[in-house]
């Protein structure tokens, strides 16, 4: 009984420290930038005047558009190709696909430092820079999300492939009208992955884009809170971050199950 | 049905491998034509003490922030892994910074740290500690970084352990008790050789992550102060975007990450032989 109580003692002690600050965060937005530094949350003077300071000096709504359509775009091409090329890679026979799958293992192994800088130079010479395209072309493709339609696709009875064949579907047929309704757990995982962590990038915004019209979310936060147009006002930054926090945490309250298999999974990358 | 990944390979893998060979022997500022210098990168490489700092620094982060992680999640996931109510509700608190911005929690954290105002030096004042200079003593800075690291990512190693704890058949417990282990020596005996693969896996994920600490530094420090906090990552950054260096920092990218991937096979070996 004794040591029941210590672990809820301490399972609650962990959900306040992950939980706290954000709530403090949410409230500090609130008040006036004097009682900001109140452990308590909250105060007399509330008013959401810190957001329409941020609304005013930063374009965020467009941001925050900017990175729903870069995000959106990524994402439905990761799982467009991903499964394409893992449909191929699991269920036909073509010359040069051994080849094909040492290549994708070893675009895995590449540690992104090293492509960092020859691919902006690249993004520069093709005109790319301060452009959507930019901020997508190179995130097209995943090494993991084929990896990962590959080896759910292994798992789907040949026997079905055959008879939509039989039928007189084609390979992109079987693969969209046969195979990927049957995949929803990999679209979702590939999918929830490639958004996430596509959402939440900021050092390739940074990198091409300049135009403040063009940056994505958390880009433009990071810039409005070290660029000095927040002039160092603490409610007014963390307006702007909050902001940024509101989509995922809207989305994760909603889908919170999917999210955290989803992110586990990060464990078959090796 | 492969072509589209061999055109996305040759174009955004391949290319910009050979292009980083090409640089690395060339001074650039991207505007002017290339200039063909030889070895004179390596050399300066080698010489340049504020990039070996830069690497001292990410080690300093990764040495506080691996075991940290691995402390907290082993400490969380067996608490989850009891017979509890609201686990789920649980699991959903823990994992929410997992999910948020890197921005968002710099930015909350930076507050959180601030010397006088910050929540945690009031909180520290109230239990009758001192206040701790988080961020503006170059001794604190890193470790307050990799503190703040480790809050925003352990929920997915919590996760992670929670499966692998889960794995772990009954049986191995029930006949430990019968033994009459004590818990302390059914955790050393079977608990963490059982977790082995799981360890291994949250020792590699989070050393790939560490290694590429940038915007927490960006954003809190600037990589101060007197540089103790600037990672590798950042030092790179500013040498391509700030100074237009970009053969000087093809270099050090490449130099870089030869680095993370010899650390990374090391590990893995390392580890795999260790416990087994």
């Amino acid at each position: 009984m004794k040591g029941k109580l210590l672990t809820y003692f301490f399972l609650l002690t962990g959900a306040v420290i992950f939980a706290y600050p954000f709530l403090w965060m949410v409230f500090a937005t609130l008040k006036p930038e004097i009682e900001i530094p109140n452990l308590w949350l909250l105060s007399q003077n509330m008013s959401f005047k810190n957001y329409s300071i941020v609304l005013n000096k930063i374009p965020i709504i467009r941001a925050f558009f900017n990175s729903l359509f870069v995000s959106l775009s990524i994402t439905a091409s990761v799982i467009i190709f991903g499964s394409i090329v893992g449909f191929a890679l699991s269920r036909l026979n073509f010359y040069g696909k051994n080849l094909i799958f040492m290549l994708i293992l070893f675009t895995m192994m590449i540690p992104f430092q090293i492509t960092l800088i020859p691919t902006y130079v690249l993004i520069v010479k093709l005109g790319f820079v301060d452009t959507y395209a930019g901020l997508i072309l190179p995130a097209m493709m995943s090494s993991f999300s084929i990896l990962v339609f590959r080896q759910f696709f292994l798992n789907i009875p040949q026997s079905l492939i055959e008879s939509a064949r039989i039928d007189g579907c084609n390979n992109l047929q079987i693969l969209f009208k046969v195979i990927i309704p049957l995949s929803k757990p990999a679209v979702s995982t590939v999918g929830i992955l490639t958004f996430m962590s596509s959402w939440n990038e900021v050092l390739w915004p940074l990198i091409v884009i300049r135009n403040e019209k063009l940056m994505t979310m958390p880009q433009l936060v990071t810039v409005f809170v070290l660029g000095g147009q927040a002039e160092g006002q603490l409610g007014v930054q963390l307006a702007s971050a909050t902001l940024l926090a509101l989509p995922v945490v809207i989305a994760y309250s909603f889908f919170q199950r999917y999210f955290i298999e989803s992110l586990a999974t990060t464990g078959l990358k090796e | 049905m492969v072509s589209p990944y061999v055109i996305y390979f040759l174009v955004f893998v391949a290319y910009p491998l050979t292009f980083s060979f090409i640089l690395i022997f060339h001074r650039w500022n991207i505007v002017t034509p290339m200039e063909f210098i030889g070895l004179k990168n390596f050399i300066r490489l080698f010489r340049d003490e504020t990039f070996f700092k830069s690497i001292i620094n990410t080690l300093i982060f990764l040495s506080i922030h691996i075991p940290l992680q691995i402390a907290v999640a082993l400490f969380f996931a067996q608490l989850l892994n009891k017979k509890i109510k609201l686990r789920g509700l649980f699991r959903s608190i823990y994992f929410l910074p997992v999910v948020v911005s890197g921005v968002v929690v710099t930015v909350l954290w930076q507050q959180m740290y601030a010397y006088e105002t910050g929540l945690i030096n009031q909180i520290l004042l109230k239990f009758g500690f001192k206040k701790i200079p988080w961020l503006v003593s170059p001794k604190f800075a890193m470790p307050s970084i990799a503190i703040m690291a480790t809050w925003k990512n352990v929920g997915l190693y919590i996760v992670l352990f929670l499966a692998g704890l889960q794995n772990i058949p009954r049986e191995l417990y029930e006949v430990a008790e019968i033994d009459g282990a004590s818990s302390f020596q059914k955790f050393l005996k079977i608990t963490l050789p059982m977790l082995n693969p799981t360890i291994v896996l949250v020792v590699v994920l989070s050393t790939i992550g560490g290694f590429s600490l940038f915007i927490e530094p960006y954003i809190m420090t600037g990589g101060g102060p007197m540089d103790s906090t600037l990672s590798a990552m950042l030092y790179i950054y500013n040498q391509a975007f700030y100074f237009n260096h970009m053969g000087y920092a093809a270099t050090l990218g490449f130099f870089f990450a030869t680095i993370i991937f010899l650390v990374v096979i090391l590990q893995r070996k390392f580890i795999e032989r260790d416990v087994y």
